[in-house]
């Protein structure tokens, strides 16, 4: 088991399985919210499902719209878990609190899209900033 | 985070639900980003498409409006970023009777709290810039960039949920680009090749926003040899925010932050120049000559009453190609001045179709696009064409001129 201290985030403690890329993120720009996966061809993630799973990525990426999606694909259970990012930007930030869904960012140990790995098993408390990884 | 007495009271519900739900969201952001309190801001500007907001997000803003007048009136002016759905112009579209309520939901919800449903992003030449040094809280990321850069006021990226707060609080966590000492410049670039027209600009700003790579980078641009126009720095700071999340540029010697370098304290950063082989590559990514084209689009950011002007001209006597369409999106404020002058006439007379308070991008782009069999896509805007590739488009980028010819010829010119 691999533990990782990280920035206090946004939201309550949750565990699942980890999708792991050295790229960035929009809802708007990368996803089909419809079927729950990554649709944008260039994005490392094309054609993978983010649904219920904890998403492990650079940085947020593009417009304000993130916000409102986030909330509005947790209404419909189509949505991850959680989202861990080297940095998150402010929209990405505001849309988890709304959306009641989990966020942290700043890695003590360096670029966390290479701490964690697709297919580990992870729990994030947000408030402790503290992430536990299993493979 | 520190609360003044008033601040104290609407965490506690003294002031209604609604400021009380504000003021808790702006506590949850604000520790994440470390934020000590919240500034007072002159406005707010909230992005809420009902394609992003979906059922859920139109119903929190109902159940929000639902709270007695004195507790769901914006405290300070609040304005709208674009629509989804141009009520006056959707069905051709293939937009749908449930789209357009879900339209109608929010604004009603909306005009109740005293929001202005300007349904714009040029905000900033059409209705009131913010003046150097004001705090605004403002949504769409071409806004903020426009504001911060070349108007000096200081804004966050909010969305539409942190706008909505500010505008019921009139308030904001004072983080990010709200303290001096994250406007100073991070990255130094020096530009070679001059750009001549609004694609080069936004070309230009798609290049810097990719090396910049996030929000918390703050770009600083030497070498430029002329001013940009307006509408020319609106799509160079709309394609940098696109591209690289990047809320606040400097160009030196034109933007009011940056009389030298040193002001941006620039002088200490390493010079990165920006290449032809940059500039050419993110050109080239986009479409070729000869490809066939569904829909031309002017759009993202909406176009300034003189964009309106240079489109009309370019239409006037010609005829866009029956398998192709051509559309244009504006605000409402400038749709109406176009409309009085002509120019939406001259648009439509050729074939074309004027869009009144949308943005291509924000108005269910795969919906319409599947509606009418649209996947290749020519833009002069370096923005439209890096969000639509996820939406199912093959999207191109061309100038407002061969834009125009290409929607005649039916095919990239």
């Amino acid at each position: 088991m691999i533990t990782l201290k990280c920035h206090p985030g946004i939201g309550e403690i949750v565990e699942g399985e980890a999708l792991v890329a050295d790229d960035d993120f929009s809802a708007r720009y990368d996803l089909d919210r419809i079927n729950g996966v990554f649709s944008r061809p260039q994005h490392k993630l094309h054609g993978q499902s983010y649904v219920d799973k904890i998403l492990v990525l650079n940085t947020s990426k593009g417009g304000v719209a993130s916000a409102w999606m986030l909330h509005e694909m947790k209404s419909r259970d189509l949505a991850p878990k959680a989202i861990l990012f080297n940095r998150a930007n402010t929209i990405l930030a505001q849309g988890a609190a709304l959306a009641q869904m989990t966020m942290c960012d700043r890695f003590e140990g360096g670029d966390v899209t290479g701490l964690i790995r697709s297919g580990d098993k992870v729990r994030v408390d947000p408030k402790q900033g503290l992430i536990t990884v299993e493979r | 985070m520190k609360l003044n007495d008033e601040e104290q009271a609407m965490l506690a519900g003294e002031l209604g639900e609604p400021r009380r739900w504000a003021i808790d969201h702006m506590m949850r952001v604000g520790a994440m980003f470390d934020a000590e309190d919240l500034v007072p801001v002159a406005q707010a500007h909230m992005m809420a498409d009902p394609e992003s907001l979906g059922d859920a997000g139109v119903t929190f803003l109902e159940v929000l409006s639902a709270h007695p007048a004195d507790e769901i009136r914006v405290a300070v002016p609040m304005i709208t970023d674009p629509r989804g759905v141009d009520l006056e112009y959707y069905r051709p579209l293939g937009q749908t009777e449930e789209m357009a309520n879900l339209e109608r939901r929010f604004i009603a919800a909306c005009s109740k709290m005293g929001i202005l449903m300007t349904n714009t992003c040029i905000n900033y030449q059409t209705i009131m810039p913010p003046v150097q040094g004001e705090h605004v809280a403002f949504g769409d990321t071409g806004v903020v960039i426009y504001c911060n850069s070349v108007l000096g006021a200081c804004s966050n990226f909010e969305g539409g949920p942190s706008a909505l707060a500010a505008g019921l609080t009139g308030r904001t966590p004072r983080y990010g680009l709200h303290l001096s000492e994250n406007r100073k410049a991070t990255k130094r670039f020096v530009v070679r090749q001059q750009p001549n027209e609004l694609t080069d600009w936004g070309v230009l700003g798609a290049v810097i926003g990719k090396l910049s790579g996030s929000y918390w980078e703050v770009p600083v641009v030497e070498g430029l040899e002329t001013i940009p126009t307006s509408d020319e720095i609106k799509h160079l700071g709309a394609a940098m925010a696109s591209y690289g999340s990047t809320p606040l540029f400097h160009l030196v010697g034109i933007t009011p932050e940056a009389p030298t370098l040193e002001a941006v304290g620039g002088e200490t950063l390493g010079a990165i120049e920006v290449t032809d082989v940059q500039l050419n590559a993110l050109r080239s990514s986009f479409g070729g000559r000869g490809d066939k084209v569904d829909v031309v689009v002017f759009a993202a950011p909406q176009l300034s009453l003189v964009e309106m002007q240079q489109v009309a001209d370019l239409c006037a006597g010609r005829k866009v190609h029956p398998d192709t369409a051509l559309i244009a999106c504006t605000s409402p404020s400038i749709y109406y001045e176009a409309k009085r002058l002509g120019l939406v006439e001259a648009i439509e007379g050729a074939g074309g179709k004027v869009l009144e308070g949308t943005c291509f991008y924000n108005q269910y782009a795969r919906e319409i696009g599947e509606a009418n069999g649209w996947t290749r896509l020519l833009s002069n805007s370096a923005k439209i064409v890096n969000i639509l590739g996820g939406y199912g488009y093959q999207p191109a980028l061309a100038s407002m001129e061969a834009c125009v010819e290409s929607a005649c010829a039916g095919e990239i010119v």
